[in-house]
């Protein structure tokens, strides 16, 4: 029996790459410097959507993702990777919505999808750091939730078996299906794009991007309606914008201050290959060398 | 977060080469598929664009796994476990990698599962991941075998074998013996048909076999009882699955120590045969190897860059006497002189790669249908051009790629000595280039034909009509000048007319062509983009200088110098 399930991710600032310019002078995230990437745990979580889509037979992979127009990116990088649909929630109203807001949003909006079995989201975003999105989507559909998982062992008989990272061990719980899952960057990285998908789905748009393109630009999506990225606004979702954006947000940024790192924090390695090895890959992964 | 191809602006502009229009529209069939596959390309612009994108993804991979991995690969190597080789673990994450992105079978037609990319697309694929680890690029570009089978196997043999390899089989070419090696019409693994079962079977040694276990693999053997020279010689492919070849050992070797490099003994191994008999080494071999020659060169550019990088990176960050190191004329000038031979060898390379593109495609196009007449002159043309330049391509930038490996050791001084840095590993692995697929010597033997049948200076006599740039006329007169050189000391080693004092001059005159064909490559390079005007530069003025001295050999040099190189 297949699953339907749903990765929620998005698009988010490089803040592992930041520059001199990553901060404009007021304080805020001055996005124009960064690159916009896949935020990178929802990759972990794509990974494990991906996976249990080719262990369980006609499951279905989609992609949810909120935010501007330009974020239909994500779409196509899971395109890319063998997800199967995609939904970009885009709108005016969205703008300026905290976890609050934008959990709201993406519950209505998966209420308007058919039959959820899963859905899979990545622990947290780089550029908030918040981890409550997902939890807060579950809350929202009254659905059971396991964070901090590092795979999901099994999905069948209407439940699931989830292996959790916790900070002094590990922890495999079940949880009844439809469920939510948040996902750990210790988690399988996720696969390399795929050519022939690349090659497929390279032209996948939303029907914004469609209307912006140049005249010579070729529209295939008559032809191949997979190509269409469906792109959705508070009307398609029957969402009340009272609840989204600044209204729908009582988080309320007080004060932004700088915050110069000093060298203050200690760790303590023994003497191991082992522990250097894993050193070296956290420096160069946090681009404090390489 | 590193990516090969985005990293290196150089792979772009040999991509996007003006005769790469041509090259696509040929190999697309004017873009028929575009209906049968969601996958190709509907105009000359969305190709351009696919292969792009698909080298970014060969980059990425290469970038962020395969270069990671180089060190602890080669440092661990493969190992044979109850008859079977098992890679290092980072070759077979490498390789998963690429198997999960579709990365094989990159030329193969779509209807056995490929990409039916261009050989220039694939070739910059090989470029890149050379550069990350030499030795992990033998196992993933022996998917030229399946070229191989594309072009010489029956419609069933493509059926059944061509989707395997797409799907992430690897392939080998058995070809060696401990008495063939340079002399493969030596060879003398038997293969002996049963009438009753309708069946060839294969008794015999091969060795130094690359990736020997793979699971398709194809074999030169004798078929014919009683002959001892190459055309009784045919080609079988082996399937793994059969089991009946014992891997006696995996040699200890001095570079690419990822790759398993086998002896096999075949016994009573089930085996198909390929095309017709007595065409194995003379045809089919012929071809295999002009192709894997191509993906030496790839291979010897690759590292080439590699050697490079580590070099200007290491020379920019290492202070004596005050200031970095790549602020001495010393070194300033051996870095300058590896960029103009990466560079020059990087541009034989595309080039290249674009006359076996051109004239392997005309021919897949002459049996599906009558070329006209302008198209087969064409296809003659090409690959005329294509076996001029191969051996040329091979020979050089195999040398170059040990040169720069040379030098990138000798900037580093006493640390790159040592296994800390990877110039180390760069310098052993570059070794084997010049030797396989046909030493430098051997590539002389075949390239010699380009200066004795004029086919180098006729291509030199094209380039030199190109239009370029006003100012870059006086690179051209220096050429014109090189060229006139060349002419006369070709002419009087031949006017000697003695087989044995050709061979002698031989490598000199190779080269001279090549310093000249590499110059004005450098020169139309230039011309498109003036980021190579420093390469060309150097290189013309080198080359200059280098074919000066190489003529003033050869013209203080007589059939009787022989006798004092002859020792015994």
């Amino acid at each position: 029996m297949g699953l339907n399930i749903i990765v929620l991710a998005k698009q988010v600032p490089d803040t592992r790459n930041v520059g001199k310019d990553a901060m404009k002078a007021d304080g805020t995230v001055n996005r124009a410097a960064l690159s916009a990437i896949f935020n990178p745990e929802d990759l972990n979580a794509l990974e494990q959507a991906l996976s249990l889509k080719s262990r369980y037979k006609d499951s279905e992979v989609t992609i949810l993702t909120m935010g501007p127009g330009r974020a239909a990116d994500i779409i196509r990088e899971g395109f890319y990777r063998g997800a199967d649909k995609g939904y970009l929630l885009t709108d005016r109203a969205f703008a300026g919505s905290d976890t609050l807001a934008t959990s709201y949003a993406i519950s209505r909006a998966i209420m308007k999808m058919k039959k959820v079995d899963l859905i899979i989201a990545g622990r947290q975003a780089i550029d908030g750091d918040t981890a409550q999105v997902g939890p807060q989507v579950a809350e929202k559909l009254g659905l059971p939730q396991v964070t901090y998982a590092e795979e999901v062992l099994s999905a069948e008989k209407n439940k699931i078996v989830v292996k959790r990272r916790l900070e002094r061990g590990v922890e495999t719980v079940e949880a009844p299906l439809p469920a939510v899952i948040t996902v750990n960057s210790s988690a399988p990285a996720c696969r390399p794009r795929n050519a022939k998908l690349v090659m497929k789905f390279k032209h996948a748009k939303t029907i914004t991007e469609r209307q912006n393109q140049s005249e010579d630009y070729i529209d295939l999506t008559a032809d191949r309606p997979y190509l269409n990225i469906e792109e959705w606004s508070v009307n398609d979702i029957d969402a009340d914008t009272e609840w989204l954006g600044l209204s729908g947000s009582p988080t309320k940024v007080k004060k932004i201050e700088n915050v110069v790192f000093q060298a203050k924090e200690a760790k303590l390695l023994s003497a191991t290959d082992k522990e250097m090895d894993e050193l070296m890959k956290e420096l160069i992964a946090n681009h404090t060398i390489g | 977060m590193a990516n090969f191809f985005t990293d290196n602006s150089d792979l772009k502009f040999h991509l996007t080469h003006p005769l790469m229009k041509k090259i696509v529209a040929l190999r697309e069939r004017d873009f028929v598929d575009k209906d049968k596959f969601d996958y190709a390309p509907i105009d000359f612009e969305d190709a351009m664009d696919s292969y792009e994108k698909v080298l970014e993804i060969v980059g990425e991979i290469s970038g962020d796994i395969v270069a990671p991995n180089a060190e602890g690969v080669d440092q661990q190597g493969p190992k044979i476990v109850n008859n079977e080789v098992i890679y290092a673990d980072g070759t077979q994450e490498n390789l998963e990698a690429l198997v999960e992105a579709g990365l094989m079978g990159i030329t193969l037609p779509r209807k056995y599962k490929g990409l039916n990319f261009p050989i220039v697309p694939y070739i910059m694929a090989a470029d890149i991941v050379s550069r990350a680890d030499a030795g992990f690029v033998n196992i993933w570009g022996l998917q030229d075998c399946a070229e191989t089978i594309n072009e010489f196997g029956d419609d069933d043999q493509k059926k059944r074998f061509l989707p395997r390899i797409c799907d992430g089989e690897t392939a080998a070419m058995d070809l060696t013996e401990p008495d063939a090696g340079s002399d493969l019409q030596a060879a003398m693994l038997k293969a002996t048909y049963n009438e009753k079962e309708g069946k060839w079977y294969l008794n015999g040694v091969k060795r130094f076999i690359t990736n020997g276990d793979a699971h398709i693999s194809l074999i030169l053997a004798r078929s014919e009882e009683g002959t001892q020279d190459g055309r009784g010689l045919s080609m079988f492919i082996y399937d793994r699955g059969n089991k009946a070849v014992k891997i006696r050992r995996l040699e200890n070797k001095m570079g690419i120590k990822g790759s398993p490099t086998c002896e096999l003994v075949f016994k009573n191994a089930p085996a198909e045969l390929v095309g017709s008999r007595r065409l194995g080494l003379i045809k089919y071999v012929m071809a295999l190897m002009n192709g894997a020659r191509l993906g030496i060169g790839a291979q010897s550019v690759g590292v080439s860059e590699a050697a490079y990088r580590e070099a200007i990176e290491y020379a920019r960050e290492r202070e004596q006497f005050g200031k970095p190191i790549i602020q001495f004329p010393a070194v300033y000038e051996m870095l300058a002189v590896m960029k103009a031979k990466l560079d020059a060898s990087r541009s034989l390379l595309y080039e290249t790669a674009r006359y076996v593109d051109l004239y392997k495609t005309y021919t897949a196009i002459s049996e599906e249908r009558k070329l006209e007449p302008e198209e087969r002159k064409e296809m003659k043309t090409y690959q005329r051009l294509a076996d001029y330049f191969t051996p040329l391509l091979k020979g050089l930038a195999s040398e170059y790629s040990n040169q720069l490996a040379y030098d990138a050791v000798q900037i580093h001084g006493g640390s790159g000595f040592m296994k800390d840095y990877p110039v180390e590993r760069i310098y052993r692995d570059a070794r084997i280039t010049s030797i396989y697929e046909g030493t430098t010597q051997l590539q002389v033997v075949a390239a010699i034909r380009g200066v004795t049948t004029g086919g180098y200076l006729n291509r030199i006599r094209d380039f030199e009509a190109m239009d370029i740039k006003p100012e870059l006329h006086g690179y051209r007169r220096t050429l014109i000048v090189m060229t006139e050189e060349y002419e006369k000391a070709a002419k009087n080693v031949m006017d000697v007319n003695e087989p044995e004092y050709i061979d002698y001059h031989a490598r000199r005159l190779v080269e001279m062509a090549g310093n000249i064909i590499m110059g004005y490559l450098l020169l139309h390079d230039t011309e498109r983009d003036n980021n190579f005007r420093a390469s060309a530069e150097v290189f013309i003025k080198r080359g200059k200088a280098d074919n000066h001295a190489k003529a003033a050999f050869i013209f203080n040099s007589s059939i009787d110098d022989l006798g004092y190189y002859k020792l015994n």
